[in-house]
């Protein structure tokens, strides 16, 4: 827990104490350092299934662990870390603090849901932690029938309940998050004055309204068939094994958007501050986030084109995923836009949006290739694939959380950080990350499929370089839980505002008093309005 | 620790084609990637923050950059789709003159089957130079066939029949994949394609210890079943006559028709009931579990054997 020793003045961590007064608070604050905490424990835990799956790939021949254990190995690494750490990370940490605090709200709507959205996590994570403790299971975060239905003997059911859950808890971040920015804006916060982080999470929290129930409804019919024999997927009972397939990316598709948007307005915020300049096309990219949230649930059948969907669907799915393409792309060029004829300070969060806005490029770009039809009959199910999505949920949103975790740290613990350290770590990580995953595309172009437990020998150079990555990865990784424990105590005391940035979060106390603001503000200007937070202004540009 | 090779090899028709698009897709991402990573750098360098107390000018933005920037990207996209798809449509079209081979993937190994009789496991032996057609299941979970070289891969599901088609151009060995996650041995569940010069091909296919063609094999089956009870040639039984019924188009009860590829026969022997031959009754009982996969493509080939009509497509219809 937080000390307080050198706050005398009242703020959310010290206002009241006791184990109860955190378990039940109501505090919208509070609430994101309970998922904080969470969200570290199994990111933790992802990273340790991370770990030996890449001590396993330094040989060819498997040898450390049986080909049962790495196939659980693999599957209880993607579900921590998709289900239990990205799906929440942004949204239920960065989100739940600061969406109303930058809307100029003192929580968000049903604060009482808001907790109970986080009870939801842990009943959701402990299930699944149940499941790995008692034998694990080996379907591969994706489930696929009629493996997951019928033959697979692992702890199938245990795990996808954990799955199911927690979706309640990311369908309820949801629903709060919608009421609150059309509820709750302070007054003069019209729609174009929110900053670019608050739509991002709007439109994120369309996604987890309506696409989370698909997921709910795909495990119980999982639960069905594997309980009851319905025969929904079974062929051999007159089911359809590949209908599995188009429910489960219905929304695991859109999922990705819940994991990326976020990170996207975290960038968006970052990259504002640091060059102290607005957006430039504050309003495209604000669409350019809903539009992405739209176009992300037309573009599912891109994950079947080898799957014996029609040629046509194929086709079609081929031709919608180049649409969702393009709002990205906006959102780079207007970023780097911003850049031109700015004040950029190079500190630690600026970094980490550098390191964004560059692995999200090479993410984003080889998105093009695996959607082109072509080349993902060939790619898909390699590693080509597999690094692809990890430039994007790793190097986007991992490195997108962190730099929104440098940003805001100080707000949330009235203390700064080393910047030092936090300057070297986040290049060991962008280093550590494309050693890992670079490596990856090759291997996949190769046709290293992915989920293989031995491999041939002359993919073997690649995956030691990509096992050499991750270790840098890891030490990367490593360095600001340390320096963020150490800054609690030892780190400098914040001010208000450290960046000099322009949001409503930093117009109130560091930490923020319970109820955020002592008096509603007014606001009168546009999102990123430098000219009142820089004190005597030199003009540049 | 094998030697570090950067690019597979090319070995089917289609390998050149996708590496071409690959050629351009990478063009395409080393140009955007360069162009914002230098933009991103000389700008940080250039407008790095000299004083604590600089305010830029603001620039809200400029609706002229924001539809070059968003058109620029649509047109190649489409570009891209486009060539894809055609890749992709041109591998869903087998030539008519393709040899054919049935493919049954099971935990954990492939079956192969040539119409003259040969079985191979985990092991393709083809000529190089001729189309090979492969229409595939699986008996337990989804697998998919791959082989990088070819650049080809396709899906095996249960339930139903997948085909998939390429070109050897070069003789040679060949990895073979699982690529779809099967189970425990998911990593091992592959082999080798043999590419082979047509002479060496054929004696490897008389070199075979062939217990009969797959059309003779399914004859047999087809006696032993006793199918020909209903099923008479002239067409006399309570079931329709099966001689000229490959490729033909069927009239079913309530209006529909239904071409008479491989899909067809298969679903028609193990769910009899899903479409029903107009004039005829719901009374055939399902073969599910009377005979295995392998069966069912045996009985197809001595039901292609019965002899296609005159002109009649050859069911080479089937999507992918």
């Amino acid at each position: 827990m937080i000390t307080a020793a050198v706050q005398e003045r009242e703020n959310y961590l010290n206002a009241t104490s006791g184990l109860k007064s955190w378990l039940l608070t109501k505090d919208h604050k509070r609430i994101g350092l309970l998922y904080l905490a969470t969200i570290t424990l199994f990111f933790f835990l992802g990273g340790v299934f991370a770990t030996l799956i890449r001590i396993e790939l330094l040989t060819p021949g498997g040898g450390l662990v049986s080909s049962e254990t790495y196939n659980k190995l693999f599957t209880m690494h993607g579900v921590t870390m998709i289900f239990f750490f990205l799906i929440p990370s942004i949204p239920a940490v960065l989100g739940n603090f600061f969406l109303p605090m930058m809307i100029g709200a003192r929580d968000l709507a049903f604060p009482r849901i808001n907790l109970l959205s986080w009870y939801l996590l842990v009943i959701g994570g402990l299930f699944a932690l149940f499941a790995m403790l008692a034998g694990g299971v080996d379907t591969g975060w994706t489930f696929y029938t009629p493996y997951s239905t019928t033959y697979s003997n692992t702890w199938v059911i245990a795990t996808a309940l954990g799955i199911f859950v927690a979706g309640f808890s990311s369908i309820l971040t949801g629903l709060n998050f919608i009421v609150t920015v059309h509820r709750m804006r302070a007054p003069g916060m019209t729609w174009f004055r929110m900053p670019l982080f608050v739509w991002a999470h709007y439109a994120t929290a369309l996604i987890q309204v309506l696409g989370t129930p698909v997921l709910a409804v795909t495990i119980v019919l999982v639960f069905c068939e594997r309980v009851f024999h319905i025969g929904i997927f079974d062929p051999a009972l007159g089911g359809d094994p590949v209908l599995f397939q188009h429910l489960f990316w219905f929304y695991s598709h859109p999922a990705v958007y819940i994991m990326i948007l976020p990170a996207m307005g975290v960038v968006s915020e970052l990259v504002s501050t640091f060059s102290r300049k607005p957006i430039f096309g504050y309003r495209v990219v604000a669409f350019s986030s809903v539009a992405i949230a739209v176009l992300g649930f037309l573009v599912w059948g891109h994950h079947l084109f080898v799957s014996g969907q029609s040629l046509y669907a194929g086709m079609v799915f081929s031709f919608l995923s180049y649409f969702v393409a393009i709002p990205s792309a906006i959102k780079v060029f207007n970023w780097t836009a911003t850049l031109y004829k700015g004040s950029i300070s190079y500190a630690t969060p600026m970094l980490y949006a550098f390191g964004f806005i560059g692995l999200f490029t090479i993410g984003g770009l080889t998105g093009l290739f695996v959607a082109a039809l072509g080349i993902d009959v060939h790619v898909t199910d390699t590693y080509f694939v597999v690094a692809h999505f990890h430039y994007i949920m790793v190097g986007g949103a991992i490195m997108a959380y962190l730099g929104g975790l440098h940003y805001w740290w100080p707000k949330i613990t009235g203390r700064l950080y080393p910047e030092g350290w936090a300057k070297l770590s986040a290049l060991v990580i962008f280093l550590g990350f494309n050693l890992t995953f670079f490596p990856q595309f090759i291997l996949g172009y190769l046709g290293m499929p992915r989920r293989y437990h031995t491999y041939p020998d002359e993919f073997q150079i690649l995956h030691v370089l990509s096992t050499a990555g991750a270790s840098v990865l890891a030490v990367g990784y490593a360095i600001p839980m340390i320096y963020f424990a150490w800054s609690l105590r030892y780190g400098k005391v914040a001010g208000a505002n450290p960046w000099g940035a322009s949001g409503l979060e930093w117009k109130t106390a560091s930490p923020p008093p319970a109820h955020n603001f002592d008096r509603i503000p007014v606001v009168t200007s546009e999102a990123y309005d430098y000219s009142t937070v820089v004190g005597e202004a030199v003009e540049v540009g | 620790m094998g030697s570090l090779s950067l690019f597979p090899v090319q070995a089917s028709t289609f390998a050149p084609d996708v590496d071409h698009l690959l050629y351009f897709l990478l063009a395409v991402a080393v140009f955007f990637s360069l162009a914002i990573f230098s933009a991103i750098f000389y700008f940080a360098i250039r407008y790095r923050r000299r004083s604590e107390n600089e305010l830029p000018r603001a620039v809200h933005g400029g609706m002229a950059l924001e539809i070059l920037w968003s058109v620029i990207p649509f047109g190649l996209t489409m570009v891209m789709f486009t060539w894809g798809a055609n890749i992709y449509f041109n591998e869903s079209r087998p030539p008519d003159n393709a040899l054919d081979i049935y493919v049954v993937g099971k935990q954990w190994m492939w079956k192969l089957e040539h119409l003259e009789g040969q079985r191979e496991i985990n092991e393709l032996h083809i000529p190089v130079g001729r189309a090979v057609r492969l229409t595939m299941t699986s008996e337990d979970v989804i697998h998919s066939f791959f082989v990088p070289a070819f650049r080809t891969k396709q899906d095996a599901v249960p339930g139903r029949y997948t085909t998939t088609w390429f070109k050897p151009t070069k003789a040679g060995k060949y990895h073979l994949f699982c690529a779809e996650y099967c189970g425990t041995n998911h990593s091992r569940m592959g082999g080798w394609v043999y590419v082979m010069e047509p002479r060496d091909y054929e004696a490897w296919l008389s070199g075979g210890t062939s217990g009969g063609s797959l059309a003779e094999n399914g004859q047999k089956l087809f006696d032993e079943l006793a199918c020909g009870n209903c099923h008479k040639p002239d067409g006399s039984g309570r079931c329709p006559s099966l001689t000229g019924l490959f490729g033909k188009t069927v009239q079913l009860v309530g209006g529909a028709t239904v071409q008479a590829d491989e899909a067809y026969i298969r679903e028609s022997i193990l769910q009899p009931q899903a479409k029903i031959v107009a004039g005829y009754g719901p009374i055939m009982p399902t073969f599910q579990g009377l005979v295995t996969e392998e069966g069912v493509m045996q009985l197809i080939e001595y039901i292609k054997s019965l002899g296609p009509q005159p002109g009649a497509q050859t069911g080479r219809m089937a999507a992918r």
